[in-house]
């Protein structure tokens, strides 16, 4: 526990003034039982959600990194799935703790928040068949599932974080040699990880969450979907700066569009969902 | 005494925590439980698979819900967000009543993720039993508040624990969620009679009652539901049936977590006293 409080008495005179002792502790050793705990918890939180930045800074330098995040930004929520909502925000600002390890730290760390996000991230009424007859072709927008993250990355961290969690997974009552090989298998795979750049879909079905790589085209046409951009003004964007031929193009966007679909990453838009509204309403007063 | 205005008039047995390395096995197995206590805020989200799952447990069983962040003695108003996501949760489970701590763990919308023990003040009461009744208002169903285990007492406190229990649940006219394992932890750790607690305690206000383990160290106890209960523990919960009649139970398991069927048997030895109990009612 710090040895002062925060108006620069000793701590265990600051106890002392608040907690009474008993035959066995003293205030502030009482005070540190509270102490010990928040710490254990909240560290035992962020390691558990964020095993690969951990093994991308090694153990000792996550556990410091996540004290002074903590200390600088406390939890904000009251529930400790957020305790990293703002990981990402404060290690920009504070690059230090990441080294020379910067771009793969901050690639981890993006993927393993959109994790989270995709695995209890909303659903909306996914988008049908029906919801697209009366809409006007050049009009029509799509929305794109919430829970779908995606992510331009400049390391393959997603088969490093796959990996890492491979290792996780393994019986906890592993001995000390196969901990010991566990740990260096994963500083192994971050030291041979070389750049490259990828997109990512983090996504989920039938309720896990996969990672699945996507073409730069499929990034650029999904977030603009995202954005409210109409199926044809996105197409445009998609493709600007494309090398694929024009002639495969539309095919692309086909087998794009399907697989998506299959995937159920559509959701109904805005415009679509006030005509299913009012068609389910003309439909009550007829009947 | 089968029920109360604190637990919804319900006549709820044996509960047991659902945990998610037990899923497989509910949802698998099906076993014979009376119902499943849920952590609130482990469901408070906007979809994925631990809704899903829930919705599959609730097609088959009974729940209860259990907060641990609602912080009745937190000085600062129930955020609003966090009241909107538990309505939301209380009306997809139909949760009969609700339980949360009767401790403070937030300042200034900053959150330490802990039961912090109360200053024992009538002021704290007045405060507390207030946030009580304000959500219990919004989300419309009974409220119990749970007594904590502590490690640490205040200077200022002007009564027992138990004399404050009281006064908070008075004032705010709701239920107790009795923990029979924190009295006893608790009265270790500060030196008190846990009988003396357990008798003091309005047994019409009882809605529920947790059991659990602990870890015993050197110079203190520590509530770490990571063992079964122990016999002192039993006898306290024996007394409390006593005096409460038959009433809603569960086992508290959240670490080391075992089989189910462990767990389940475990709570099932609460029986023993709740059975009794009948037998001297029909007598």
């Amino acid at each position: 526990m710090q040895r002062k409080a925060p108006g620069g008495e000793r701590m265990s005179a600051y106890a002392a003034r608040y907690i009474k002792p008993n035959d066995r502790l003293t205030s502030f050793e009482r005070l540190e039982i509270y102490n010990r705990q928040y710490w254990f918890r909240v560290l035992g939180s962020l390691a558990e959600d964020y095993p690969g930045l951990r093994a991308v800074l090694g153990g000792r330098r996550f556990e410091s990194m996540c004290k002074a995040y903590l200390t600088e930004r406390p939890s904000r929520s009251f529930t400790l799935r957020n305790l990293g909502a703002q990981l990402e925000t404060w290690l920009r600002e504070n690059p230090l703790w990441l080294r020379d390890r910067r771009v793969l730290a901050l690639d981890m760390v993006r993927l393993e928040w959109a994790d989270i996000e995709a695995f209890d991230g909303q659903a909306k009424p996914a988008l049908r068949s029906e919801d697209l007859l009366e809409v006007d072709a050049a009009k029509l927008q799509l929305g794109i599932q919430p829970y779908v993250q995606l992510l331009e990355l400049h390391y393959p961290v997603d088969d490093l974080l796959l990996e890492v969690k491979h290792g996780d997974d393994t019986p906890d009552r592993a001995s000390n040699a196969v901990q010991e090989r566990r740990k260096h298998s994963k500083v192994r795979a971050v030291a041979k990880l070389e750049p490259a750049q990828i997109f990512l879909a983090v996504h989920r079905l039938d309720y896990s969450v996969y990672f699945r790589r996507i073409e730069p085209e499929e990034f650029a046409l999904l977030n603009a979907l995202r954005n409210g951009k109409t199926v044809e003004r996105a197409i445009e964007l998609a493709f600007r700066r494309s090398s694929i031929p024009a002639a495969d193009r539309a095919t692309f966007v086909q087998h794009s569009f399907q697989t998506w679909a299959a995937l159920g990453w559509f959701s109904c838009p805005k415009e679509t969902r006030t005509v299913r509204k009012f068609a389910k309403k003309e439909h009550s007063w007829k009947s | 005494m089968p029920g109360n205005r604190f637990n919804g008039f319900t006549d709820y047995g044996i509960g047991i925590g659902l945990r998610a390395p037990h899923y497989d096995h509910i949802l698998s197995r099906k076993p014979v439980v009376d119902w499943f206590e849920i952590i609130s805020e482990n469901f408070m989200i906007d979809g994925g698979r631990p809704l899903h799952i829930l919705d599959q447990i609730l097609e088959q069983y009974k729940v209860v819900q259990h907060g641990v962040s609602m912080y009745f003695g937190s000085a600062e108003k129930a955020d609003r967000e966090h009241l909107r996501r538990l309505k939301q949760l209380v009306k997809r489970t139909n949760t009969p009543w609700l339980s949360d701590h009767l401790c403070w763990g937030s300042v200034d919308g900053r959150y330490t993720h802990d039961l912090l023990p109360m200053p024992y003040t009538f002021e704290a009461a007045r405060l507390t039993a207030q946030k009580i009744r304000e959500v219990r208002d919004f989300l419309e169903i009974p409220v119990a508040v749970e007594n904590v285990s502590s490690y640490a007492e205040y200077h200022v406190s002007e009564m027992t624990e138990w004399e404050f229990l009281n006064e908070v649940v008075e004032r705010a006219d709701c239920g107790i969620l009795l923990d029979v394992n924190n009295i006893y932890v608790s009265s270790r750790n500060h030196s008190f009679d846990p009988l003396t607690y357990i008798n003091s305690v309005p047994a019409d206000r009882v809605a529920q009652i947790h059991i659990a383990g602990h870890s015993k160290f050197q110079k203190y106890i520590l509530d770490t539901h990571d063992h079964p209960v122990i016999d002192p523990v039993w006898k306290l919960y024996d007394r409390a049936i006593q005096r409460a009649g038959h009433t809603a139970t569960l086992l508290e398991w959240d670490d080391s977590i075992p089989s189910f069927q462990e767990v389940h048997k475990e709570a099932l030895k609460a029986n023993r006293f709740l059975q009794s109990k009948t037998l001297a009612v029909a007598v």
